[in-house]
């Protein structure tokens, strides 16, 4: 028991994501979360003003279910399969983030900082949820694929397109974490 | 009920991305400072599992639940919507700490304002539809 309820190492982690994705396949659909954000705009109505989002989204019902899974699953591990251990962070990492303004780094999944009601009041952390979120769903699809899509089932499938993609993922995601977030925080 | 594999497939997911702490926004920091071989390891050893997947099922030892050939769709060809967008996409990776599963796996741990970023990124998408066809592919 305590194997479950403490953090799963990354070579049990990683082999379990390919058996999602081996799983999904052999219900002959494909491994790729953002897809399901351009379903939700076509549930919404956005193919009556815009080609892109007119398809028939019922097909992709299977899809949501495998979200709502993914809020239970969330949901499942974080009551009942967890204990209290902290994220087992670099110490470096964690004084880094100490001189950015972050406090208890790890002992949550997200920072308090950016993510707690307070955060949420202030404009600025209002405004970085926003903007993560836009640029998430603005460029997950014009990529073509997420981190499912692209880096586990492109790079799994040998597709050179995903390569150039998750490229992509890390120069974006190096400027930010580098560049970026020293001067937001 | 032929939804129900798909709502267990969504709950192990969200239990391997939780306990893996995949979804956790300073591995994702870590991750980008090089600080941590964790992400790496992860990221690696599913892709090296999938490749051995699907090298194994091309050969036809394994086919899907309908009898029909494991098929993963081919991506369409081209470099600036991948590098551009993948950018894109990079810098809110690391600005919230999410990707597109993770944000909905957080929200059933009880991460509430996640609400605002999944809002946000269907907004992202319809930007991107509306606009697509005055981008570069």
């Amino acid at each position: 028991m305590e194997y479950i309820l403490n953090a799963w190492s990354w070579y049990i982690s990683g082999p379990l994501i390919a058996v999602v994705m081996a799983l999904l396949l052999y219900f002959g659909k494909t491994f790729g979360m953002s897809s399901n954000l351009r379903t939700m705009c076509s549930i919404m109505g956005a193919g009556k003003t815009t080609s892109f989002f007119k398809f028939n989204w019922k097909d992709q019902i299977w899809n949501l279910i495998v979200v709502l899974g993914a809020i239970i699953g969330g949901f499942i591990a974080t009551q009942y399969l967890s204990n209290d251990s902290l994220t087992d962070l670099n110490p470096t990492t964690i004084t880094e983030l100490q001189n950015m303004g972050f406090e208890n780094s790890g002992a949550t999944l997200v920072p308090n900082e950016m993510y707690s009601m307070e955060a949420l009041t202030s404009p600025k952390g209002l405004l970085l949820l926003v903007l993560g979120g836009l640029l998430v769903g603005f460029g997950t699809r014009y990529a073509g694929g997420c981190t499912s899509g692209h880096a586990i089932t492109g790079l799994s499938s040998l597709q050179r397109p995903s390569l150039i993609a998750v490229i992509g993922f890390f120069i974006g995601g190096l400027i930010m974490t580098n560049f970026i977030l020293p001067l937001i925080f | 009920m032929k939804y129900l594999k798909f709502l267990l497939v969504g709950i192990f997911f969200g239990i391997v991305l939780v306990k893996s702490e995949a979804v956790s926004w300073y591995r994702i920091y870590e991750m980008f400072r090089f600080q941590s071989f964790h992400m790496y390891g992860i990221i690696g050893t599913a892709i090296a599992s999938g490749i051995l997947f699907l090298q194994i099922s091309k050969r036809g030892t394994i086919k899907s639940l309908k009898g029909a050939d494991i098929f993963v769709p081919k991506k369409e060809k081209g470099f600036s919507r991948y590098i551009i967008g993948g950018t894109l996409f990079g810098f809110g990776w690391a600005l919230i700490g999410a990707c597109p599963g993770p944000m909905y796996i957080l929200l059933g741990t009880g991460v509430y304002s996640m609400v605002i970023v999944i809002a946000a990124a269907i907004l992202g998408t319809y930007i991107y539809g509306a606009i697509k066809d005055k981008l570069p592919h």
